[in-house]
């Protein structure tokens, strides 16, 4: 496994996005905004490769219309936009999250391939 | 001069907050200012409602009794306050807080400045004849389309008023639609001098006002990583900023309180409602938020600086709020066991006889509390042992009579339904009126002419 790590694609495995990064999230009329943030500056290359706006559009897929995102590398964080998320949004939503105050948590069940050691450093036994 | 701190506290992040924090953030610790923002973009639909039936009311009312609890206080340390709590009626607001004040015996001692201009509700049929369409920014709609529903309209105006007000020596402000931002970036400017039109100095002041403008989420409230090991959060330490000449600032909290103010406590309130981090947009400039420096600088204490900024666009944003329709959400809580299946079969039930009686709605959503309201599909499949799921049906429809009627459907399916059901001690769900948020611009110069900023003595 060592000599899988040193290779120049090493290995990877899925891993939940909850064990690199943490997030908030906020609304704007229809719009949420879900901004994660590396729990360590050492994994945000690892987000901004493989957190894509395609893989999150495909995350969200059913649950809004579209993505956005932009990159916040002084802050080792990406802030997304999803579209259409909140029925309407503020008042004339009926969703028990109108405000989008949970899609950040949504997101961070999202899974990305991380390299093999990383990701038994960081998720539990 | 040069190594001079002004330090801005924020007292209230909402309408709704924490009561005691103003009166902590007073007695607590050295602070110059008293920030206390009200006004979510509803709001000023529900002062205004409530104007229309009281004359004197169409304010934050809770601002008047917190005024009384401080005054005292803030007069006696020089503390001055900046806030939006006029809501749709500043002048009532104003008038409160000098009442307060010679109950007090603080009469000579207590200068209200008064904001007024933001309201152009009055205005409306002579803005759109005079080819201001005040289209939905979301929408690209006409304003023409919803005018007969219009029930509020408010500019956001920045920071120019307050800092007249602060210079006019007022030691309370008070204001209608003036921006979150607007309340922090007043007394900075204020106290500095600074140009107006030195584009980094306003983003770095937005910045600032950005980060405390939601209270104690800047300082350990709603603070996802480590959320265990947030201490003290029955009394939190709401954040306070100290600015410096530079143009840097740092964000901390009075010693002895709860909470914690870190890079992350920082860095999770800064993506708080972003768009395009590229330009934060508010009157007064445009921040960058991808210029952005943090640095842990001490126990609690985050230095945030590099920050780069551009100029004021020529348009202001409005806040319009009108009449939509009506919505009422129900529930009812199934147990173990199948309690998931119990609710799902509630609900086929329910939404048949809705059908039935050939009601109509623009909206049906049903959640299951406990297997998918939150987080929709990405949850997973439910645990078939779960000890209990609760139904929630919320229905919206543009005429009253449909949602009313959805009101009378949920009880009668404790007995005419799945069994082991429960929960509905509460009665029917009650109809409410949708009151909804149009965001417009509109040129600022049809705007800034009518602000005025008056001084008033108890």
């Amino acid at each position: 496994m060592k000599k899988a790590a040193k290779a120049k694609r090493p290995a990877t495995r899925p891993l939940q996005l909850r064990w690199l990064a943490h997030a908030r999230s906020g609304d704007k009329g229809n719009t949420a905004n879900v901004g994660l943030i590396a729990l360590d500056p050492e994994y945000y290359p690892i987000l901004v490769r493989e957190v894509t706006t395609a893989r999150v559009a495909r995350h969200f897929k059913g649950m809004v219309s579209g993505v956005d995102r932009f990159e916040l590398p002084n802050l080792n964080a990406l802030n997304f936009l999803l579209h259409d998320a909140l029925d309407g949004g503020g008042t004339i939503s009926l969703k028990t999250d109108a405000q989008g105050k949970v899609y950040s948590t949504a997101l961070l069940r999202m899974e990305i391939p991380v390299p093999v050691a990383l990701a038994r450093r960081l998720a539990p036994k | 001069m040069s190594d001079r701190v002004v330090r801005i506290a924020a007292g209230q992040g909402f309408w709704g907050d924490w009561l005691e924090a103003p009166v902590r953030q007073v007695r607590g610790g050295p602070i110059d200012y008293l920030m206390m923002d009200y006004l979510a973009e509803v709001t000023m639909s529900i002062m205004q409602k409530q104007k229309s039936r009281d004359p004197r009311a169409g304010y934050a009312r809770d601002f008047v009794p917190l005024m009384e609890r401080i005054l005292p206080d803030v007069v006696e340390r020089g503390i001055r306050v900046t806030s939006n709590a006029g809501g749709v009626n500043p002048r009532g607001c104003a008038e409160a807080v000098l009442e307060v004040a010679r109950k007090l015996g603080l009469a000579g001692k207590v200068k209200v400045g008064l904001v007024t201009g933001d309201d152009i509700l009055g205005r409306l049929d002579e803005l759109i004849a005079g080819g201001h369409p005040l289209a939905d920014m979301e929408t690209g709609r006409p304003l023409s389309d919803i005018r007969d529903r219009v029930l509020s309209a408010n500019a956001y105006l920045g920071m120019g008023p307050i800092v007249e007000a602060l210079r006019g020596g007022a030691n309370v402000v008070v204001t209608g639609r003036v921006t979150d931002t607007g309340l922090t970036l007043g007394p900075i400017f204020h106290e500095f001098g600074w140009s107006p039109q030195d584009w980094d100095k306003v983003a770095a002041g937005t910045v600032a006002g950005h980060i405390i403008e939601c209270g104690a989420q800047a300082s350990g409230g709603n603070l996802l990583k480590g959320w265990r090991s947030v201490k003290g959060m029955a009394d939190p330490g709401f954040p306070i900023v100290e600015a410096s000449p530079d143009g840097t600032f740092v964000v901390t909290k009075h010693p002895r309180t709860g909470g914690v103010v870190s890079v992350a406590s920082v860095t999770e309130q800064l993506v708080y409602e972003m768009g395009d981090p590229h330009s934060y947009i508010t009157p007064d400039g445009v921040a960058d938020f991808t210029s952005i420096q943090l640095r842990q600088a001490g126990r609690d204490r985050v230095r945030v600086g590099g920050i780069k900024g551009g100029p004021k666009t020529p348009m202001l944003k409005v806040s319009i709020a009108y009449f939509y329709g009506y919505k009422a959400v129900g529930t009812l809580v199934y147990s173990w066991p199948e309690a998931y299946d119990k609710a799902k079969a509630a609900d086929k039930i329910l939404r048949q006889r809705l059908a039935d009686l050939g009601l109509e709605f623009e909206q049906i959503l049903t959640e299951f509390v406990g297997v998918d309201a939150t987080h929709g599909r990405l949850s997973g499949p439910a645990d078939p042992n779960l000890a209990e799921v609760q139904l929630r049906i919320g229905v919206r429809a543009s005429e009253k009579a449909p949602v009313e009627r959805f009101t009378r459907e949920l009880a009668p399916l404790v007995l005419t339904g799945p069994p082991s059901v429960t929960g509905f001690a509460g009665g029917r769900p009650a109809v409410e009126e949708v009151v909804a948020y149009w965001p417009a611009l509109i040129d600022r110069r049809e705007i800034e002419r009518y602000v005025k900023v008056e001084t008033l003595t108890a």
